[in-house]
């Protein structure tokens, strides 16, 4: 479980090289530059679809994430506009603050399961809205915006992150940004899924009484799991407002908890990379079919439950086989 | 010696109903002691409350002289007292000997962290998990099939693999709840053997809810007896088989006939 088959080796670093080298490049060639915005999206969309597969592995349906999402946004927003801290201690601190709320409202609705968790997760989205519009600290309806780039950090005077105000070309620096922070999150999901933590995961997936008879503090790691998953969505969410410069009550909806979601079944469940792919997928889906105008939505839904009713494994069930890598 | 179970004036109710008046009995340090009783005679629900995953209504039961009752079901398991369920329990897509590795968790030395970054300890832990599990496997005739998906075991074998997940657990006191169940006469002759030596081999004190009385009477040191909820009698298998209100009991239900 330690070691790491030199085919899967070749294909991280196949990976690797084609988003860091090969996009760029293709990129450069065609004068495509909106495919940065583009990536650079499927990349943190991916790292928060990342968490809701990660509660999809303890047996829970998460349509919240949008919530966790905004939640980042906007604790990143704040720190960084009212409290003038450097983005770069946001990040993890909106992460850490999403993954606190996430234990709060953990603790009372992670004791229900199938439909009744994923009902109450549906309507967190909305309440944090809510909240957003209601609260001072988040200017209501107004949201944040004029939100500062990155500054540089630098360790003992020797720079270690530039600053993104001062540079030429912003797409391509958050591009690579987000492209990294998304290896880091698959890579961590990865070896959770692989290491002690995710067997128990899957032992209480599987049977939660079973696994609470061998000595496993379901509750425990429930909340665990919950946080994780919660500190990728506050991640993404605080990334998203920064590039987008400002955060808004509806900078994530509803929908696009749905969508995280659905990223992971299109990916599919059994896959750590699943909801990267789906979220690719999906993204990509959605806007090929801008041309059929008003048909945009049925075709998508129609394409999407084909899918689901034909491929229940998501997409690299396709490749896989059965089995596949856990 | 101080008991290393005792049950202790427990009550169980479900609205109305009692499902388990007043029962105490003792059970000894490496001692296999049967409960019986026709069917709804509370006999699991006696040992749910025994393993805390239900509370009980009142009473409580006492684990080398400290209580286990009303806690949550992890933790009695940590302190050694593990249960199988007689419902099949299984993980279903794990193969036999995934789930006898993660039911060894308990044992990990290195920590969730130290798993996640594969520290030196959490590889030894995993290398000790696969042996163990090997050796477990084997001990109990399931060799052939430990790379059968769990939903692919005909009965016999889920219910053995009920045993062995529970036994993975290294625990002190294991409740078996109706082992036997499903299974033919000779697999049941086997998992009689078995138990036995589960209990002389490992040192595990058993407790076991049995509907097949020669089982019952060729594997107890002991037997509690459970009427609608209520103890009626204990003691040597002989001294049940020749107890009046044990063989009225069983008269009076239709479809249990105590093994003479
Ligand atoms: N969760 C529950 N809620 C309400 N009543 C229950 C519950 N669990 C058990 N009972 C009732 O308690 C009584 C005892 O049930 P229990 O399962 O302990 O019987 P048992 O002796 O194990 O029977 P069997 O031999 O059929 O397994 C039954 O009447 C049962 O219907
Ligand atoms: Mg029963």
């Amino acid at each position: 479980m330690f070691n790491v088959s030199a085919k899967q080796l070749t294909g991280v670093g196949v990976f690797l090289f084609a988003i860091f080298v090969g996009v760029p490049l293709i990129i450069g060639a065609t004068g495509r530059w909106d495919f940065y915005f583009t990536l650079t999206s499927v990349a943190l969309l991916s790292i928060a679809s990342a968490g809701v597969w990660l509660t999809f592995y303890i047996g829970r349906i998460n349509i919240g994430q949008g919530a966790f999402a905004l939640i980042g946004a906007y604790v990143s927003a704040i720190l960084v506009v009212k409290a003038g801290w450097s983005f770069w201690i946001s990040l993890p601190a909106a992460g850490f603050f999403a993954a606190l709320v996430a234990i709060l409202i953990g603790i009372p609705i992670l004791r229900l399961r199938g439909v009744y968790f994923a009902m109450i997760t549906l309507v967190l989205t909305q309440v944090v809205t809510l909240t957003a519009l209601a609260l001072p600290i988040t200017n209501g309806a107004k949201g944040m915006s004029s939100i500062p780039l990155p500054s540089g950090v630098s360790l003992f005077g020797i720079p270690i992150l530039p600053d993104f105000a001062g540079m030429e070309n912003t797409k391509l620096a958050f591009y690579y940004t987000a492209c990294i922070l998304m290896i880091v999150t698959y890579a961590a999901l990865y070896r959770l899924v692989n290491s002690r933590l995710g067997h128990l995961c899957r032992s209480m997936q599987q049977n939660e009484e079973l696994a609470s008879s061998i000595g496993v503090n379901i509750a425990y790691i429930r909340i665990v799991i919950f946080a994780i998953s919660s500190f990728f969505g506050g991640i993404g969410g605080a990334m998203f407002g920064s590039i987008a410069q400002s955060v808004y009550p509806s900078s994530f909806q509803v929908v696009d908890s749905v969508n995280f979601m659905l990223n992971c079944f299109l990916g599919g469940l059994g896959y750590v990379f699943g909801p990267m792919l789906g979220t690719l997928v999906l993204y990509f889906g959605w806007d090929l079919l801008f041309e059929f105008g008003k048909y945009q939505m049925l075709i998508y839904s129609t394409v999407l439950i084909l899918i689901i009713r034909f491929l229940p494994n998501g997409l690299l069930s396709l490749r896989i086989g059965k089995g596949g890598d856990k | 010696m101080s008991p290393l179970i005792q049950v202790k004036n427990v009550t169980k109710k479900y609205g109305g109903l009692t499902a388990n008046n007043d029962i105490s009995f003792d059970v000894a340090e490496n001692e296999i002691l049967s409960v019986i009783g026709p069917n709804g005679a509370g006999k699991s629900t006696l040992f749910k409350m025994i393993s805390s995953f239900t509370p009980t209504t009142s009473g409580e039961v006492l684990y080398q002289g400290e209580r286990i009752s009303n806690l949550k079901p992890h933790i009695v398991a940590r302190k050694g007292v593990v249960r199988t369920f007689q419902e099949t329990t299984i993980f279903k897509s794990m193969t036999v000997r995934e789930s006898v590795v993660v039911a060894q968790h308990l044992r990990a030395k290195a920590s969730l962290a130290g798993y996640f970054w594969g520290s030196k300890t959490a590889k030894e832990d995993v290398t000790a998990f696969g042996e163990y599990a090997d050796e477990l496997l084997e001990f109990l005739g399931m060799s052939e099939i430990s790379g059968e998906q769990a939903t692919n075991l005909p009965q016999g074998s889920l219910r053995a693999l009920g045993i062995a997940i529970g036994l993975a657990t290294d625990p002190k006191v294991l409740l078996l709840d109706e082992p036997f169940a499903g299974m033919n006469h000779d697999e049941t002759m086997r998992m009689v053997d078995l138990v036995r030596s589960v209990r002389d081999e490992r040192g595990v004190t058993v407790m076991l809810v049995e509907h097949d009385m020669p089982a019952v009477m060729n594997i107890s040191d002991r037997i509690v007896v459970l009427n609608f909820g209520e103890k009626i009698a204990q003691g040597t298998p002989s001294e049940i088989q020749n107890n009046e209100k044990v063989i009225e009991a069983y008269l009076g239900s239709a479809d249990d006939e105590i093994g003479m």
